[in-house]
């Protein structure tokens, strides 16, 4: 059914939200790449079943969801509108907590316990993973089914569109965005109004490009896979609205092919509104018309930098090339083009809804709105947080990351992914904003936050991104395609315990030579995560160096396996061993062979007794 | 051993996908669903009809990590390397199934039974390692559990009327 005017749209609103009733009880499953990872179908086929055999589908509901952000307690289940959360839910529990929903009771021993005093914390807002985040995109997420777009206008959704279509007035548009303040949330953070305005000014011709940037390669980020999967209309409705605002006339979502569910998802979200009338000729019986398709990437790094993405849209090789001119003068095939991160676009109905002044009302100065991390590594709480800008490392970490998921401490994180640098745990009390971050050497890029602990040895970490780089550097300029390679080298001696001191001079040289000479982002920060580690830690450096030891445990060259006194003999790791490496009698102490032992690690991870040591 | 290639279906692909130069990248992805693989003489076809040069086709082919110009294997393993993964173990399940099955990541077994890739983040990062087995997302994954993986897979073409794997397992 294609509705041909707003009123027509109006009247499907207002029977959506009637056809709501707050008091039937909603169980909400999330069900994104992550929770089907961890079983989430087997828990909504036992909630399914529940509903039927207890006759309980007229009071509880089940709704299907994207990911909420908790993924290292999915499956979940989260109660609405009661909002009870149950984290690590079996399929055997489901129909005690179905049966508790219908009659407004809560399953005590299922909910979170706290850490201390094990005192049960029903309510997900009171729960310290959560009590401290401004969830504004991500809670979101818990409304909406992500394949019906008739959920997503229930939520409220497209509300923000309808404003800006009804009141049909561009510059008004523009300058709500302006005065959010919002700055692009791929990295760079760039003013997002401003670039608008520049995309409006730009002759109409023969049309204009808006392209969300969904190609999210810095590993260990995964907002906005959680976003595309979980809601993507957001995104729709953030790129229509830019459409008006602009005078763009064909949009682009130009998304990672290692993420099947959110290209699924796109796809039916166009379909729906396209039948809905709110995408093509005439959107909604307006006089804007605009229309958005799916671009597939297929496995390149460097094409979420804005130049390559554009190359790889128009179907050749993702090289970047040299600016100006600028992709919002000359873009894909020539034309203007407004290229936006996912988060971005999904900030955008929220300010139009709530109105500029009370989205700039949350941040820091000049650092806008919330942004969501996906804090990752070695922390306890794992998980996607939203958090307003400007909250220290410190309240991150500790307050709602729980702190360590090991018995050693944190030590860093790092944000920013390749691109980014390590923040040691002495300066934690920093900011997180686009500008204390680069003051400490580091960059806010699209926002992974990866913690270390004392069994992470920085220099590994510093070559794994090395390693990236080098995989990903496109290579057309010299000093970034042989620079990355050659740093990967100094890095790979120094963590086999081959490297000199002079290798970290022109470690420190070479870093420089290539950020001062490369055309795009990948090279000119591709030394970050090797500077801010010498910054911090070059002690560590040195430990590899001079005394030929890695202090986490990490680097395989520097290290050795032994079995200590608490072995009692039990064969689990001589059963595990590869290399036939593990020998011993029976309930005797068993002993490595230091020159067979290949340190797959495979006999720690058997070992019950902590008996096996690395040295 | 080259796959038969139809040009029709070429071209109903090139049709599908392909206006103005756009669109190549998503021609090479059918054609590899295709045929598990961009097999050369696909590739000169796709040449030929878009009037682009062969140099800029097998550019395109071999710029981006996910396309193949080598057949696949019947099963396909794929070991994540993004970072949570990596300060969690990844590397070590890498090599524990490049032991396993004999081949570095990057290879098909003799056989042609498995294929070892790696990938550089499914954004699953709060479940690493991952280890995606023929589309199954399997969460924290070690040496052992890798080990299972492939036995399973194993046994699965041993016995091919059985009951298809559950599509989702957390190890």
């Amino acid at each position: 059914m294609r509705l041909n005017s707003l009123e027509a749209f109006a009247e499907l609103r207002a029977d959506l939200f009637n056809g709501m009733e707050d008091a039937v009880r909603t169980l909400v499953i999330p069900a994104g790449t992550c929770g089907r990872a961890s079983g989430a179908e087997e828990v909504i086929q036992a909630a399914r079943k529940a509903l039927l055999q207890d006759g309980i589908a007229d009071s509880v509901r089940v709704r299907v969801t994207g990911c909420h952000g908790f993924c290292e307690m999915e499956p979940s289940i989260l109660v609405l509108p009661d909002g009870v959360f149950y984290p690590r839910v079996k399929p055997e529990d489901v129909e005690r907590i179905a049966l508790a929903a219908s009659r407004s009771e809560i399953v005590e021993e299922l909910v979170w316990a706290d850490a201390d005093t094990s005192a049960p914390i029903p309510l997900q807002e009171d729960i310290p993973f959560f009590k401290k985040q401004r969830r504004a995109i991500l809670s979101r997420s818990e409304r909406v089914n992500p394949e019906d777009i008739e959920s997503y206008i229930a939520s409220g959704g497209y509300a923000a569109l309808f404003k800006v279509l009804e009141r049909d007035d561009p510059e008004w548009v523009i300058g709500e965005v302006k005065a959010s303040g919002l700055r692009g949330r791929g990295g760079a953070g760039f003013p997002t109004g401003m670039k608008w305005e520049m995309l409006a000014k730009q002759p109409a011709g023969d049309g204009k490009y808006l392209v969300c940037n969904a190609d999210e390669g810095d590993p260990g980020a995964y907002m906005d896979r959680s976003v595309l999967e979980g809601n993507p209309h957001i995104i729709l409705e953030g790129m229509l609205i830019a459409a008006c605002a602009t005078g763009a006339t064909e949009g682009i979502i130009y998304v990672r092919n290692e993420y099947p569910l959110a290209i699924k998802h796109l796809h039916l979200a166009l379909e729906q509104a396209r039948e809905l009338g709110l995408l093509g000729h005439n959107i909604l019986g307006t006089d804007y018309s605009f229309d958005i398709r799916v671009v597939r990437g297929a496995g390149a790094f460097v094409c979420g930098e804005e130049t390559a993405l554009i190359r790889s849209i128009e179907g050749s090789m993702g090289e970047p090339r040299q600016r100006p001119p600028f992709p919002i003068q000359r873009g894909i095939h020539g034309k203007p083009t407004s290229i936006n991160n996912v988060e971005t676009w999904a900030n955008i109905p929220i300010i139009l809804e709530q109105g500029a002044e009370l989205f700039a009302s949350v941040g820091a100065e000049r650092n806008s709105g919330t942004k969501i991390f996906s804090l990752v590594g070695k922390i306890k709480n794992t998980g996607l947080v939203e958090v307003p800008m400007g909250m220290t490392i410190q309240e991150i970490v500790y307050d709602i990351g729980g702190g360590p998921s090991g018995d050693s401490n944190i030590k860093a994180v790092q944000t920013g992914g390749p691109s980014g640098g390590c923040i040691p745990a002495s300066r934690f009390d920093l900011p997180i904003d686009y500008d204390s971050l680069a003051r400490a050497g580091s960059i806010m890029g699209s926002g992974g936050m990866i913690v270390m602990d004392g069994r992470t040895c920085v220099v590994d970490v510093a070559r794994y991104f090395m390693g990236f780089l080098k995989d990903e550097s496109c290579g057309k300029c010299f000093t970034c395609r042989k620079g990355t390679q050659r740093m990967y080298e100094l890095l790979d001696d120094i963590s086999s315990g081959k490297g000199t001191v002079e290798h970290l001079d022109l470690l420190e040289k070479l870093a420089l030579v290539v950020k001062d000479t490369t055309m795009c982002g990948l090279g000119q920060t591709s030394a970050n995560p090797v500077l801010s580690t010498l910054r911090y830690f070059r002690e560590e450096y040195l430990d590899h160096i001079e005394n030929k030891r890695c202090p986490a445990g990490v680097c395989k060259p520097l290290i050795r396996y032994t079995i200590n006194e608490n072995c009692t003999g039990c064969r689990a790791c001589a059963k595990n061993c590869p290399a036939d490496a593990i020998s011993g009698e029976r309930k005797q102490r068993h002993v490595i062979d230091a020159e067979k032992c290949i340190k797959c690690g495979n006999c720690l991870a058997a070992c019950k007794f902590n008996a096996v040591e690395v040295v | 051993m080259e796959a038969h290639v139809d040009e029709q279906e070429i071209r109903l692909i090139i049709n599908r996908h392909y206006s103005n130069c756009d669109g190549l990248i998503a021609v090479l992805e059918e054609i590899q669903t295709s045929y598990g693989y961009l097999p050369e003489s696909a590739l000169r076809m796709v040449a030929d009809i878009t009037g682009r040069s062969m140099v800029d086709i097998y550019g395109v082919a071999t710029f981006y990590r996910s396309f193949s110009l080598q057949p696949r294997g019947r099963h396909h393993i794929c070991v994540c390397m993004g970072t949570a993964c990596h300060v969690r173990g990844g590397p070590m399940v890498a090599e524990a199934l490049e032991r396993q099955l004999g081949i570095k990541a990057g290879e098909t077994t003799v056989d042609g039974e498995f294929t070892l890739e790696t990938v550089n983040c499914l954004g699953a990062c709060a479940l690493g390692p991952i280890v995606v087995a023929d589309g199954v997302y399997h969460s924290k994954v070690d040496a052992a559990a890798a080990k299972k993986l492939v036995e399973n897979l194993e046994a699965e073409q041993e016995q091919p009327e059985s009951e298809p794997a559950a599509a989702v397992s957390s190890l």
